[in-house]
C-alpha cells in the first residue's frame, strides 16, 4: 500500500513539521512494515509553469518529426514574450495547456535545464512529460496536456502536487484494513494520539425497493451487495488533476473518470468497487457459483474456463464478472474518447468470502487489487459508504445524477465477540499493563469493551483477523510498544546435552576435516542419467528415486540416493577453478522410496493426532538415512622441500572409511568388492557386524555382516562419463548403520609394564589372498600373548614364483604378569604362522 | 687385586706413591684440557675417570693396605680424583658452551620453510555456525531436535495453522514430491501430500507431539524453497528454530532469550534485539526480530561521516521471525493452551553467516569451493 503523506494528512491533523520518516518510525513501531519513504520531487526546482501553445512549426529533414513551438508562459520568463521551445512529442495542438520547464530549473534526477541549440533552433526550455517530472505513467503516452481552465504562468509544481512523500507499506495478511487510507489513517491517529476523521462516516440513504435488481443465490459466497445507479455522466468528463495525482502516487494508472473514481474510493475506504455500463447489463444482476467449464472473458481480454467453486456476477446473458477478482469485458466502461461513451453506470459495492476469492484468484493466476483486499478481509460495513462516496464523486466530477433507488442485499450476521480475562495481555507479554490500559488500547483499535476481570470484546467490522484472545493481546502489546517489552530469561529444566547421534555427526566432521578433507554440502537434486554415468546396474536399488512435481530444473527432478553425484560435481568445479589437489567430504541425508506405502489421511488440527495417525504419516515418507562420503583427486601429500609428494589413491578412500568408523566406535570389515562406480579391482566393500536385535537367531548366529558402503578408486568409465580427473577416488557409507554397529562404553585396556618380545615373520601366499585374512588368522593363532601386529612390507618378485606375494609382519608379544622367554614368544609366533598356513596356504618365507 | 699383606708399605706400592698419583692427576687434567670437543672429552673422561682408569685402579689398591696406611693413601687418591672430576666438569661446561655458541648455530635451518604436506581440511561454516548457535542453547538446557527433510504436509503446514488456502502452500514456494515416486498405491487416491520441508518448524511440531511439556528445543536443519540460486537466494538453505513451551512463558522471555543469543554470538556491550509486530500463522502475537548492528552498534545512524556497510547505516540488522506459539498449534500437538504457553523464533544461517563474516555472495556458500571453506577451520 502506497500512502502519500499529503493524502494522509486529510484524515489526521499531523503536526506540519512531521516528515515521512517520522511517520514511518511511528507506524513501524505500531506494527506496519513501512519499507520505504519515497521522496517525490526531490531536487526539483522551478520555474515549472503552465504554458499555452501558441504556434507549432513542423521542422522537416530530421529522422523523427520535430516541432518548433512558441508557448505563452505568462510572466514566468520575466519578459512576458512567447517562449521558443523545440519538442519531439506530438500529442498536443495549438491552444493546449502544457507544462513548461524554463531555463534555470532542475528536474528530478539532477537534470538541469538551460537554453540549448538543437535541430537548428534554440530551445528555451522543454515541454514536459509525466515521466520527466517523476509523476509515473499517466497513460498519455507523451507530454502532459492539462485541462484548459488553468492559466498560463501558473506554478505547475504546486498544481501537479509534484513534491510529496509516499510511504510504501508491506501489509501483512492479517491487516487487510491497512490496504486503505482509512486503515492507515486509523493507525496513524492512534500512534500520534490524535483524532481520526473517518472517511467512511457518510450519510447514506436507506435501501429501498426500486434500486437496480440484484439476486444473490449464494449468500455464503456473497453476504452483502450494494448497487447504486448514476445517470447522465458527461462522456467527455476527465478526472481532475488532484484525483489523477493521488492515483499515480498510490501506484495506479488513471484510466477514465468512472474507473478512476472507483479506484480512488477503493484506495480511500478499502472497499473494491465495480462500475458497470448500465446500457451493457441485461436484466438483474446475480451472484452464483460458476458452472464447471463455463467460459468467461475478463477485462484483461483473457478467456477463462471457470471452476464450479468460482463465484461469478451475472446478468441475463451469463457471467459479467469474476466476483471480487475482475470484471468482464462484456460490461466494461467505455473510454470517453470513444463515440459511444458511457453515460449511465451501476456501482457494485459487495462483500465476498475471502477464501472463495483467494482460491479463484489463485486458480486463474489472477491477482488484482480487488482480490488482494477481499482475500485479506474487507470491512463489510463500509460497502454502502463506499457506494455513496463513488456516487458523490461521479455526480461532482462528471455532472451525473444519482438515482434514488438503493439496492442492499445483506445476509444477517452478528458482530464477533470474544471473552478475554482482563489480565490476558499481561500474561502474554510478561508486563503488568493493567485493565485500564488494556481496555483503552482495545477501544483505540475500534473494539467495544465491557466487563471487569473478564472482558467482553466486540471487534470492529474491519478487523476480521481478531478472532482469538491472543489476537487481542497482540493489539494491546503492539500499541504499548514491542520495544518496551522487558528482557527476561525462562528457566528450563536441566538439559541432557547432545544425543549420542548428534555427537557422532560432529565427531565424524571433525575427524575428516582433521584428516585434510574439506566439507562441501551439496544440493540433493540429481538427474536420473547420473546413475548411468555412475555405472549402476539397471536393477540397482539406488535407481529408485523420490521425484519432485516441480523441480527447479527439469534435468534434475529426483532426490539423491547417493552423495556421490553432488560431491563429484563439486570436485569437478573446484578442479576447473584450478584447485587440483582435492579432498572433499559431505555428510547428509539420502532418500529412498519405501518398498510399499499406505497413503494416509491428514489428521485434524484441533487435537493431537493418535499414534496410529502419526505412524501412518511417517509411513508415507521415504527412508532418509544419513550418509558420509569423501572424494579425492590429485596429491594427497604435496611435493615440497621435504621431498616427493604422494598422489591420492584407493587406500586413502578406505582410510577415510576407517576414520569415520573409528569415531563411531565400530569395527569396520574391509573386503574386496565390486560395485558400479568403482574400479572393479580397486573397490573395497565396507561392512560391519550387526548383532541381532533380539539375541541369537534360529540358525544360532548372533548377528550378521552388513554391507554399509564402498571405497576405492573410481571406474575409468565413470571418470570419463563425469569428466573427472584421472584416478579420482571415493568412499561412501551409511552412517546410521555404522552408528548401530558402534560399541557402547569402552573398557580400558590393561597395560602391562613387562618387556615386549618382537618377532618378524614373512609369509608367502597367493596373490588373491587378502592381507586382512592372513592377519586375522595370525591373530587367531597367536593367542592372547599377541599385543599388536603390523604389516610392514608387501613384496612380489620372481624368486617367489608366479602369482605369489610375500607379506611381512611384525608381531609384538607381551604377557600381563611376567617377562616372556624367547621360547614362549617363538612358540606363539609358530602357532600364529601355523594357523595362517592352515587357512590361507601361507608358507613361511625361506622355509 | 692384591692380597692383604701385614708388612705392607704403601710407599712401596708403586701405584700409591704420591708422585705417581700426582702424575695420574696431571695427565688427566692435561687430557681434558687437550680435548677439542665433547666427543674427545668423552674419551678422555672414560680414560681418566672410568672403571679402568689409573686413578680407579690405584683406588682399588687401597683396600689391600694395612689399616694404618689406608687413611693416608685414601686421602691422597680422593683429593686427586676430586681435582680430576672438577676439571672434567669445568671442561665439560666450557665445551658445551662452545658447542651452543658455534655448532648449534651451524646446524640452523630456515624454519620459515612451508610445511603444507597435507593441507588442512575444514568443516563448512554453515555447519559450524549452526553448531555454535545450538551450543548456546544446549548450555541453557535446551535439547537439539531433528526431523526428516522430506516431510508430510500435515507437519509442515496444517499443524502450524497454515491452512489449505495459505499462499505458502501454493507452488511458488514449496517443492512437492511426486506421490507415484514414493511407491504410493493407486494414483489419484486421496492421501497426504509430501513436500520438501519449507522450514524447520515441522520439527517443532514433532517435538511437541513426542515430548511432554516443558519442552525446550532448538531445531537446526536444511530447508527447501523454490527460489533460483543467485547472489541472495538459494533453494536449499539452513535454518535454526527455537521452541520453548512451559507454564507462564511470556514475550519478555522471548526477548530475553533473543538478547542472550546475540550477546553470545556477537559479544560485547550493547548487543540486543528489537521486536517489530508482524504476522505469521503459527505465532500470535508475532514479531519480526532485528539485532543491533554488531559492527557499528548503532553509531552510524544519522552519522554520515561514519557510514556502516553491514547495516547500511540503519543501526539494526534483520534477523528473522518470532512470536508466541499460536494456541491452535499447541492444540494440534496435544498441548493444553489453557495451561501452557510458548515462544518460538527462527532465522536463516546463510544470512547470519553473510553478515557475521562479510560473505557477499550466497553462491560462495553453496558451490563448495575449497578456497572459501578452508579458512573457516574446525569451529567458527
Amino acid at each position: 500500500m502506497r500512502v502519500p503523506l499529503s493524502w494522509l494528512r486529510e484524515y489526521v491533523d499531523l503536526p506540519a513539521t512531521e516528515t515521512g520518516r517520522d511517520v514511518q518510525a511511528k507506524l513501524v513501531s505500531a506494527g506496519l512494515e513501512v519499507e520505504t519513504v519515497e521522496q517525490l520531487g526531490a531536487g526539483l526546482k522551478g520555474p515549472l509553469v503552465v504554458g499555452k501553445v501558441l504556434t507549432i512549426e513542423e521542422l522537416e529533414g530530421f529522422k523523427k518529426p520535430i516541432r518548433f513551438c512558441t508557448v505563452d508562459v505568462g510572466t514566468a520568463n520575466g519578459t512576458g514574450e512567447p517562449q521558443e521551445i523545440v519538442c519531439g512529442a506530438r500529442n498536443f495542438s495549438v491552444g493546449d495547456k502544457v507544462v513548461v520547464v524554463l531555463p534555470g530549473a532542475v528536474l528530478p534526477g539532477d537534470f538541469a535545464i538551460s537554453a540549448r541549440k538543437t535541430y537548428g533552433k534554440t530551445s528555451h526550455g522543454m515541454i514536459c512529460s509525466g515521466d520527466e517530472l517523476g509523476m509515473g505513467d499517466d497513460g498519455s503516452g507523451g507530454i502532459i496536456v492539462l485541462p484548459p481552465e488553468h492559466e498560463a504562468g501558473t506554478d505547475a509544481i504546486e498544481l501537479l502536487e509534484l513534491v510529496d512523500e509516499v510511504l510504501d507499506i508491506a501489509v501483512t495478511p492479517d491487516r487487510g484494513y491497512c490496504l486503505s487510507m482509512r486503515g492507515v489513517a486509523r493507525e496513524t491517529a492512534t500512534a500520534y494520539g490524535l483524532p481520526l476523521r473517518d472517511p467512511a462516516l457518510l450519510d447514506v440513504p436507506a435501501p429501498n425497493s426500486f434500486g437496480y435488481p440484484v439476486q444473490i443465490s449464494d449468500p455464503t459466497g456473497c453476504d452483502r451487495f450494494t448497487a447504486r445507479t448514476v445517470t447522465g455522466l458527461r462522456p467527455d468528463a476527465r478526472s481532475p488533476i488532484w484525483l489523477r495525482r493521488r492515483l499515480q502516487k498510490a501506484g495506479m494508472r488513471p484510466i477514465s473518470l468512472a474507473v478512476d473514481v472507483t479506484n480512488y474510493v477503493m484506495l480511500e475506504l478499502g472497499q473494491p468497487l465495480h462500475a458497470y455500463d448500465r446500457s451493457r447489463v441485461q436484466g438483474a444482476i446475480g451472484v452464483r457459483r460458476a458452472e464447471q467449464g463455463e467460459k468467461f472473458t475478463t477485462l484483461d481480454g483473457a478467456q477463462r474456463v471457470l471452476d464450479a467453486e468460482d463465484l461469478v456476477i451475472t446478468d441475463d446473458r451469463g457471467a459479467i464478472g469474476l466476483a471480487g477478482v475482475m470484471g468482464g469485458a462484456n460490461t466494461e466502461i467505455a473510454d470517453h474518447a470513444e463515440e459511444q461513451g458511457t453515460t449511465d453506470v451501476v456501482i457494485e459495492a459487495a462483500h465476498f468470502d475471502p477464501v472463495s476469492v483467494a482460491r479463484t484468484a489463485r486458480r486463474h493466476k489472477l491477482s488484482s487489487e480487488a482480490a488482494k483486499r477481499f482475500e485479506r478481509g474487507v470491512d463489510p460495513q463500509a460497502a454502502s459508504a463506499a457506494a455513496q462516496r463513488t456516487v458523490d464523486l461521479l455526480v461532482l466530477l462528471a455532472g451525473g445524477t444519482a438515482e434514488a433507488g438503493v439496492t442492499e442485499v445483506i445476509a444477517p450476521s452478528a458482530p464477533h465477540t470474544i471473552t478475554m480475562p482482563a489480565d490476558h495481555p499481561d500474561k502474554v507479554a510478561g508486563v503488568a499493563y493493567g485493565r485500564e490500559t488494556v481496555v483503552r488500547r482495545l477501544q483505540q483499535v475500534g473494539c467495544d469493551v465491557y466487563g471487569q476481570d473478564s472482558l467482553t470484546v466486540t471487534v470492529p467490522s474491519w478487523r476480521p483477523d481478531l478472532a482469538e484472545i491472543n489476537d487481542l493481546a497482540e493489539e494491546v502489546i503492539r500499541l504499548e510498544g514491542y520495544e518496551n517489552l522487558p528482557s527476561t530469561l525462562p528457566k528450563p529444566p536441566a538439559g541432557r546435552g547432545l544425543t549420542e547421534r548428534q555427537r557422532l555427526h560432529r565427531r565424524v566432521g571433525r575427524a575428516l576435516a582433521g584428516a585434510g578433507y574439506v566439507e562441501a554440502p551439496n544440493y540433493p537434486f540429481v538427474s536420473e542419467q547420473v546413475f548411468d554415468q555412475l555405472g549402476l546396474d539397471n536393477d540397482d536399488p539406488n535407481r529408485r528415486v523420490v521425484k519432485l512435481v516441480n523441480p527447479l530444473s527439469d534435468e534434475e527432478p529426483a532426490l539423491r540416493t547417493t552423495l556421490l553425484p553432488g560431491l563429484l560435481a563439486t570436485l569437478r568445479r573446484n578442479d576447473g577453478r584450478g584447485s587440483h589437489d582435492l579432498a572433499l567430504f559431505e555428510t547428509g541425508l539420502v532418500f529412498h522410496p519405501r518398498e510399499e506405502t499406505v497413503r494416509a489421511e491428514n489428521p485434524p488440527v484441533d487435537r493431537r493426532p493418535t499414534d496410529e495417525e502419526i505412524a501412518a504419516l511417517n509411513a508415507a515418507l521415504p527412508e532418509q538415512p544419513r550418509h558420509a562420503a569423501v572424494v579425492l583427486t590429485g596429491a594427497r601429500e604435496q611435493a615440497g622441500w621435504w621431498g616427493k609428494g604422494r598422489p591420492a589413491d584407493w587406500a586413502d578412500a578406505v582410510e577415510a572409511a576407517r576414520t569415520v568408523a573409528r569415531e563411531a566406535g565400530a569395527e569396520l570389515i574391509v573386503q574386496q568388492g565390486q560395485y558400479g562406480p568403482w574400479h572393479p579391482g580397486r573397490c573395497a566393500e565396507l561392512c560391519v557386524f550387526l548383532e541381532h536385535a533380539d539375541g541369537v537367531a534360529a540358525d544360532g548366529s548372533e548377528g550378521e555382516i552388513v554391507v554399509i558402503g564402498h571405497a576405492g578408486e573410481l571406474h575409468p568409465r565413470v571418470i570419463k562419463a563425469l569428466g573427472l580427473p584421472a584416478r579420482t577416488c571415493a568412499m561412501e557409507l551409511n552412517l546410521d548403520v555404522l552408528a548401530e554397529a558402534g560399541e557402547g562404553t569402552l573398557r580400558a585396556p590393561r597395560i602391562s609394564a613387562f618387556p615386549v618380545a618382537t618377532q618378524d615373520v614373512a609369509l608367502v601366499v597367493d596373490q588373491d589372498v587378502p592381507a586382512a585374512v592372513v592377519e586375522a588368522f595370525l591373530r587367531d593363532g597367536a593367542g592372547e600373548l599377541l599385543e599388536d601386529i603390523r604389516l610392514f612390507d608387501v613384496f612380489t618378485g620372481e624368486q617367489l614364483g608366479e602369482g605369489k606375494k610375500s607379506l611381512a609382519y611384525a608381531l609384538r608379544f607381551r604377557a600381563a604378569d611376567r617377562t616372556l622367554t624367547v621360547d614362549e614368544a617363538s612358540a606363539a609366533r609358530d602357532a600364529a604362522v601355523a594357523r595362517a598356513a592352515e587357512v590361507t596356504g601361507a608358507v613361511l618365507r625361506g622355509a | 687385586m692384591s692380597a692383604p699383606n701385614k708388612s705392607y708399605d704403601p710407599v712401596e706400592v708403586e701405584a700409591l706413591k704420591p708422585e705417581e698419583i700426582e702424575r695420574m692427576r696431571d695427565e688427566a687434567l692435561a687430557a681434558f684440557a687437550a680435548a677439542a670437543d665433547l666427543d674427545q672429552l668423552q674419551e678422555a673422561k672414560t680414560a681418566h675417570t672410568g672403571g679402568t682408569s689409573p686413578l680407579a685402579l690405584a683406588n682399588r689398591e687401597i683396600g689391600a693396605l694395612p689399616p694404618q696406611a689406608k687413611a693416608d693413601a685414601g686421602k691422597r687418591v680422593g683429593m686427586a680424583r676430586g681435582a680430576v672430576n672438577k676439571a672434567l666438569a669445568a671442561r665439560q661446561a666450557e665445551l658445551e658452551a662452545e658447542r651452543d655458541a658455534r655448532v648449534l648455530v651451524e646446524e640452523a635451518v630456515d624454519v620459515s620453510l612451508p610445511h603444507d604436506r597435507v593441507p588442512a581440511g575444514a568443516r563448512h561454516p554453515l555447519t559450524t555456525l549452526s553448531e555454535r548457535i545450538e551450543d548456546i542453547f544446549v548450555a541453557m538446557g535446551y535439547a537439539v531436535a531433528e526431523g526428516p527433510e522430506v516431510e508430510a504436509e500435515w507437519f509442515n503446514f496444517d499443524a502450524l495453522n497454515i491452512g489449505a488456502d495459505h499462499p505458502a502452500r501454493g507452488e511458488q514456494d514449496t517443492f512437492f514430491v511426486d506421490a507415484a515416486s514414493l511407491g504410493a498405491p493407486a494414483a489419484g487416491a486421496e492421501g497426504v501430500e509430501v513436500v520438501l520441508r519449507t522450514h524447520t518448524s515441522p520439527v517443532q511440531v514433532r517435538s511437541l507431539i513426542d515430548r511432554e511439556p516443558p519442552v525446550y528445543v532448538i531445531c537446526p536443519g536444511r530447508v527447501y524453497r523454490t527460489d533460483e540460486l543467485d547472489a541472495t537466494h538459494t533453494p536449499v538453505f539452513h535454518q535454526v528454530e527455537l521452541l520453548a513451551v512451559d507454564e507462564g512463558l511470556t514475550m519478555a522471555d522471548l526477548k530475553g532469550t533473543l538478547d542472550h543469543m546475540v550477546q553470545e554470538l556477537f559479544g560485547g556491550e550493547g548487543m540486543k534485539t528489537r521486536l517489530r509486530p508482524n504476522f505469521f500463522p503459527f505465532t500470535e502475537p508475532s514479531a519480526e526480530m532485528d539485532m543491533v548492528c554488531y559492527v557499528c552498534r548503532g553509531e552510524s545512524v544519522g552519522n554520515p561521516d561514519r557510514p556502516c556497510r553491514t547495516c547500511s547505516s540503519e543501526g539494526w540488522i534483520e534477523l528473522g521471525g518470532c512470536g508466541m506459539v499460536n494456541p491452535k498449534v499447541l492444540a494440534a500437538c496435544g498441548v493444553d493452551p489453557e495451561k501452557y504457553s510458548g515462544f518460538a523464533f527462527g532465522f536463516g544461517i546463510e544470512r547470519m553467516l553473510m553478515f557475521r563474516h562479510n560473505v557477499e555472495d550466497m553462491r560462495d556458500m553453496v558451490e563448495g569451493d575449497v578456497r572459501f571453506t578452508r579458512p573457516f577451520g574446525m569451529e567458527i
